[in-house]
Parts: structure tokens; sequence; C-alpha cells
């Protein structure tokens, strides 16, 4: 039963970070009829927005010490920060300490941006292409993103730690009567795991509760007949493109202590996330969240010991195996809509 | 002991294999050394010689290619008597004179393996036909290393092995044509094994979680045999696959396993994932069995303590080299600060140990030509086989004949817990001595291979 809970808690945060990004990949595909093969490089960027707030933060002035030598005789170069130099130590470190959470504030308009320039200087030149052209181009574009980010800061990941009051564990198995270090979580699993509610949250109530959503969401249903009714399709369709591309950055913004920041990280998270969208339903919102955390949560099953045992490798193939199944059994996915990419 | 001569012996044996006709490979048959009619690939015919570094240029582990690619640099700029000659000074054998190798100046080329295979395979095929490439060194992956190793002994040029640290590379894959200044695996476990004891006693319960690939199974074999040996008792071996970069589903079960040590043979971002999950986890700040929890990283590198930042605080493991170890050990590790002086006013920074070897395989390898009075791969590889030197940062060292395998002192670390500057991450706890850490060629580990007949290609 232990092993079954940390396994559902451990499913929670992958599942959080897989549906966030199908969730912005939804938003895309169902407004634009666009598969985005750079949604997951929008995922890295975002993470990178962290590690430059980080790297801003801690930019610091030198002073030599002469009493200490370096590795080659010379003074030793003595590090500030200048935010530590402006704010007093104290309130400096704080300000570093935390430079995760603030990076959300740089985020979004940087994220809002990107996603802006992309819809409109490639993406809606591809609105009426075969979806393997947009395939083709988004993930030339990807590449090309992942090469920037690997030119500017490197090849190995870097490390962008939670603040303090974040790091290390609580006994969540305590909680529920179990023995000590039997179910331990990382407090700022859950952290990402509440910030992605929330975020979801407000995704739904956007389009549930604003004009504008509203708007999209008929778009969604049929784009020619809300086109038809002398509504400026394509300005909204450019929002919508900055709120996913914002919506993949912060799910990588808050990633980043879980797992150290890489160029490849979008990658390894893209293809996953489509066969979310695949399984969830394409172009249904409620379905990518569902399936993003099925999935999850099931992937986290999988690499269990005694899983392992049972069915050797199947923690490497059991998104794919459950995708297979399901969309078997419901061509359209969990949640899909009829007609959607069925032409 | 110094073989200073291409021997007679060695000159029949290479007039034999060549004059075979069986030996000589089919997959090169590109017109660039055909013309040269000296016996061997790609013999140097102008002033000129061409040396290949294949190293990672891309993908995971970029930041360790691009330092080898600047120790490569350096060295070829102090084999053309460029800069101050770094270790080239303190190197017992003294033919290298900043003349070039044999007078002719040395030229390089670069291929990309990324850390992949095929991949690197294809680059150095590229380099060998296509470039005239005498020699290939670097890399810093086990894979790419018995690959390359493997297409080089088909080609006839010698091999000298980047950063591989799989038991395999000469082992059960060793040849003739290749050799490593790396050491291994088992070297590591033997050294760490005494240094585990001492810190954490003889009673523990180890869990590891393993690369699945060549290295992180030998590596695992190597740790869990030498640990057993001590009284340690392994609860769980779990592989991970290499593409892994959430290592969470892994790291949880670990606490209600019953063990209280994690091992994690892990390398490049692998570690440096893994490490954060266990961390993020609480493993560091857990009792089990009554005693502190604790975690080891067999192998150890400074960029992976510098992705790792905080976390590799008090965490044991192994190095090759270390820049520290001169200042820190002593003049029998002579060589290192004249490196470090050399690469630092160039670059900026220390070297990594992923710098230091291919460094040194450079010049080792320059070294053998001149003592042999040829780049014959089979004159080259019979200077290497059982030489012993001295002066390259690591104290005395011998490459034995029996596996092109180098023996040396095993540089035992641990994460500073408070690290003087962004260099200083990393602490030397001690230095095993290369006895300690030898082990018989037949040993079970390493057998399963030939080393078989040196190949001269053309």
């Amino acid at each position: 039963m232990d092993a079954i809970i940390l396994q559902i808690l451990n499913g929670l945060d992958k599942g959080s970070a897989y549906a966030l990004i199908a969730l912005g990949l939804t938003l895309i595909f169902g407004t634009l009829g666009v598969v985005n093969f750079a949604h997951g490089a929008l995922f890295m960027i975002g993470a990178f927005c962290a590690v430059t707030v980080n790297k801003l933060l801690s930019l610091s002035f030198v002073t030599l010490d002469p009493s200490k030598k370096d590795f080659l005789g010379n003074p030793t170069k003595i590090l500030t920060p200048y935010v530590e130099k402006w704010f007093g130590p104290e309130v400096g470190a704080a300000i570093i300490d935390w430079s995760v959470p603030l990076s959300i504030l740089f985020a979004i308009p940087i994220m809002i941006a990107i996603g802006f320039i992309m819809e409109r200087g490639l993406i809606k030149h591809f609105y009426r292409r075969p979806h393997a052209d947009q395939i083709l181009v988004t993930f030339g574009l990807a590449i090309v993103l992942q090469e920037l980010i690997k030119h500017y800061y490197g090849a190995n990941p870097i490390q962008t730690p939670a603040p303090d009051a974040f790091r290390g564990s609580f006994d969540f198995g305590q909680l529920l009567g179990f023995d000590p270090n039997v179910i331990i979580y990382p407090y700022w699993r859950l952290v990402y795991f509440a910030f992605a509610a929330v975020v979801i949250g407000g995704v739904f109530a956007f389009l549930q509760f604003t004009t504008f959503g509203m708007v999209v969401r008929a778009g969604m249903a049929d784009r020619e007949t809300v086109g038809l009714l002398g509504i400026n399709i394509d300005r909204r369709f450019t929002i919508m493109f900055g709120l996913a591309a914002a919506v993949a950055g912060l799910a990588g913004v808050m990633y980043t202590p879980i797992n150290s920041p890489n160029y490849h990280m979008g990658m390894d998270f893209l293809v996953l996330s489509f066969v979310v969208v695949v399984v969830g339903g394409m172009g249904s919102l409620p379905g990518a969240v569902a399936a993003g955390f099925l999935l999850g949560i099931l992937e986290s099953f999988a690499s269990m010991n005694e899983v392992k045992a049972l069915i050797p490798g199947i923690d490497q193939i059991i998104i794919y195996v459950v995708a297979i199944v399901i969309l078997l059994a419901r061509p359209r996915g969990l949640l899909g809509r009829k007609g959607v990419m069925e032409d | 002991m110094s073989k200073n001569n291409f021997t007679r012996r060695g000159l029949m044996k290479t007039g034999a294999i060549g004059g075979a006709g069986l030996a000589v490979p089919t997959i090169f048959t590109s017109n660039v050394w055909a013309a040269s009619h000296t016996g061997f690939t790609n013999a140097p015919q102008g002033d000129t010689v061409t040396l290949g570094f294949n190293v990672p240029q891309t993908g995971p582990y970029a930041d360790e290619g691009a330092d080898e690619l600047r120790a490569f640099q350096l060295a070829v700029e102090h084999l053309n008597g460029g800069g101050d000659g770094g270790m080239m000074q303190t190197f017992s054998s003294q033919k290298l004179q900043g003349n070039g190798i044999m007078g002719k100046k040395v030229e390089f080329v670069t291929g990309d393996t990324q850390t992949k295979s095929d991949a690197a395979r294809a680059s150095a095929k590229s380099m060998i036909e296509k470039d005239g490439a005498v020699m290939i060194s670097g890399g810093s992956s086990s894979g790419v290393a018995v690959a390359v190793q493997s297409l080089c002994q088909e080609a006839g040029v010698i091999f000298m092995s980047g950063l591989t640290h799989s038991n395999d590379t000469t082992g059960k894959d060793k040849k003739a044509n290749g050799f490593r200044h790396f050491f291994n695996a088992y070297m590591s476990a033997a050294a760490l094994a005494p240094v585990l004891e001492s810190l954490y006693g003889a009673d523990r319960k180890a869990y590891h979680l393993t690369a699945d690939y060549t290295w992180g199974w030998t590596q695992q074999e190597s740790i869990q045999a030498a640990s057993e040996a001590m009284g340690w008792e392994t609860v769980e071996n779990v592989l991970t696959p290499l593409a892994q970069t959430d290592f969470s589903s892994y790291i949880a079960p670990v606490l209600n396993s019953g063990a209280d040590v994690l091992v994690l043979n892990h390398y490049g971002g692998n570690m440096v994932n893994s490490l954060t999950n266990a961390v993020q986890f609480g493993l560091r700040d857990k009792e089990v069995n009554g005693k502190n929890f604790e975690i080891v990283v067999p192998l150890y590198s400074e960029l992976m303590a510098r992705g790792a930042g905080a976390n590799i605080k008090g965490i044991p493991g192994s190095q090759n080299w270390d820049w520290k170890l001169e200042n820190q050990m002593g003049d029998r590790y002579r060589g290192t600060n004249a490196f470090v002086q050399s690469f630092g006013e160039k670059y900026g920074f220390p070297p990594s140990q992923a710098a230091h070897t291919c460094y040194a395989q450079t010049l080792l390898y320059a070294d053998a030509v001149e003592r042999a009075g040829s780049f014959n791969p089979c004159a080259v590889a019979e200077a290497l086989a059982g030489f012993e030197f001295d002066g390259l940062g690591n104290g005395p060292t011998l490459y034995r004949a029996d596996d092109h395998q180098c023996f040396k002192d095993v540089v035992v670390v641990r994460g500073k817990e408070n690290p003087e500057n962004e260099f200083d991450l990393v602490e030397i706890v001690e230095v095993t001595p290369a006895e300690q850490v030898t082990y018989a060629p037949d040993h079970p580990m390493f057998s399963g291979g030939q080393l078989g007949s040196c190949n001269p290609g053309a």
C-alpha cells in the first residue's frame, strides 16, 4: 500500500509537467490547427529563463584578496553579488535564494513575446499547409532554439535550486499512519503540483468565464464559422499562441529545481507530451490534463522494481503500450471529439 | 622499463602482417593511403603529420569534449615548440624537443562523437580516410571508446583513448592498436573500498542505481565485488536507461528497501540528476539501521561536481587525476603544476581530468613515435607496451604490455564542504598506490577478449 501511494505521489509531478505541456500543445492545435513540435523547446526556454535570472541576480563584482592565492598563484578573486551590495548581505542572499519563483515575473513577458514572434514570424504561414510541413518547420525551429541555448549556456546541466525553505522532504507516510521513512516526498514537488493545478485551473477559468475564452472555444469547435462572424480571429490566435508559450515556459521555470536544466530537456518531454495529447484526445483540454496525470502515474508505477521484475523493460514502453491500448479501444482518445484530425 | 628501439622482431612481425594481405581491412578503400607505399595506414609523406581528435562536440558531454579539445590543442602547441612546453619539461622521457614529431610539424583534425558509438565510428573513419590521420584520440564514453578502438584496429591506426572507465576497454574489448591512460572501474573500486570502510564501517547495506551500458555494468560489478569483500551487503541493483532524466521513481523505493547506502553508478548528466533527486528526497538527512544514510559516486569529475552544486558536498568518489595533486600530495605527482600552469594561463581555469588524460595521451604517442623512430602503428605499439614513465602528473606509471592499460595511483576524493572558489569543489581524501589497484591480466572481470596482433593497415 505504501509503495502504491509513493508511486502515485511520484507520478503527480511528472504528470503535472506532462499536463502543462500537453495543455499548451492542445490549445495551439485546437485553436490554430497547428501541430507544434517546438513546444518542448518553449518548456526548455522557460527553464533557461530561471537559469538566466539566477545568473543575473548572482552577478558579482570582483575584489582581490592578496592573502589567498588562486590556482595559478595569483591573488584570489573574491566575488560579491551586486544584490548583496545594494540590499545588504541577508536580503541579497534571500533574493538569490528565491530566484526560481522570482523568475516567473521575468518568464511571463519573455515567453509571451517569444510566442507572439513565433506565431507572427513563422507559424501563421503554415496554417493552411499540411501537418507534415508544420511538424518539419516547428521541429527545425526546436533544434535551432536548442542549439542556441547550448551555445550560450553549455551542454551540462545547470543547478537551479529551490529556495531553502522548500528544500528537503517531509514524511508523508507518518501523516497517514505509516512507519517513518516509508513515504517521503520533496517539498518542491508538492509546490510544483500545486502550481500546475493553479495554472491549469487559471487556463480553464480564462476559457470558461471570459468573452475572449468563449470565442476561442467557439473557434476550437468551428474555426470557419467564427471567422465568418467577423471576429478578428488572427489577433486572438496570436494571443492564444502567446498564452500557450507562457504555460509551457512557466512549467519549465518551476521544473528547474526538480531536474537541473539542460538544452535537451525540451526534446525529452516533447514526444511523451504528444502521446499525452493523442491519448487525451486531439483538441480536448480536459483530455490532455487527465492523460498527463494518468500517464505520469503509470510511468512511475512501471519503474517499480517489482513491476520490472515481472515485465523487464516495461518502464521504457509503458506509455506507448497504454497509448496503443487506449487508442484501439477509443480511436479518438479519452475525451477526443468527432472530426478532429479525422479528415 | 622503456624500449627505445623499433626492434628487428617488431619489424619482421609488421612485414609479415603487411605482406599477408589477409589482415588488410576491406572497409578502407580510400586512395588516400593506397598511394603511400610504406606499409602502414596514412604514413606521413611530407613535413607534417596529422592527428585525429574525436571528442563529443554535441550531446550531453559536450562540455567535457570541449575541455578535451583544449588539452589537445595545447599538446599540439607544445609539441610544435609553442608555449611553455607544459609537461614535456617534466616527462621522464626527454625525447620530445618541441620540433613536432620526428621533425614533422603536428597538425590535427577534429571529429564529433556525439557520445554515440555509430557517430563516433563515422567521424573516426572520416578522419582516417579523408584527412589522413595517423592516430585517433579522445572521447568521453566507454561505449564510444570500445567502438572507435575496434575501428582503429581494423583501419591500422593507433587509438589513444580519452576518458573511458569501463573495464571492457582494456578487458574483453581490448585491442592491440588501442591504449588507455585513464583508470578503470576495477581500480576505482579497489581504491574506494578501504576508504568507504573507514568512513562508513564494514556493516552496510548498499542499493545500486546503474547506467544501463558497458561502463555502468562493469563499474557496478566492480564496486559490488569490492564492497562485499569488506562485509557490505548488496540489497538491490537497478539498471536505469541512459536517456533517463528524472530518477525520482528509482530513488523513492530506496529508503524502504532496508539499504543505508546508495551507490550511483551514473556519469555526467545522469549523475547530476540522480544525485539531485536523491538529495530532494532527503536521503542524506535520514537514519536507517541506526546509521546515517550515505551516498557514493564511484566515478567523479570536476565538471559533474560543478553541475551537481551543493549536493555533491561530502560525497566520496574516485578520480584519475586532480589539478591540486602536486600541491597537496607532493613532488611524486610532478607535471601536474606544469600542466595546470600552461592550461590555466591559456584558458583561465584549471584543467579537468578529461583534459589531463587527453594531453598525456598525445605526449605519450608522440614520445613513442620518437623512441620507435617510426609512425608505423606496430612500432608505436611496441614502444608503448611495457613502457614505464613518470612526470605526467600521476606519479610513476606503467603502460602494461598485456592489456595496454596504464597502472598508476588512484585519487580518492570527496565533495568539498566549504569551497573557496568555483574550481575548488573537490578535495583529495587520499591517493591509493598503484600496487593496491593492480590486477592480474587474466582477472575474471577482464577476461573474454584477446589483444591480438597489431595491425599496421596498408
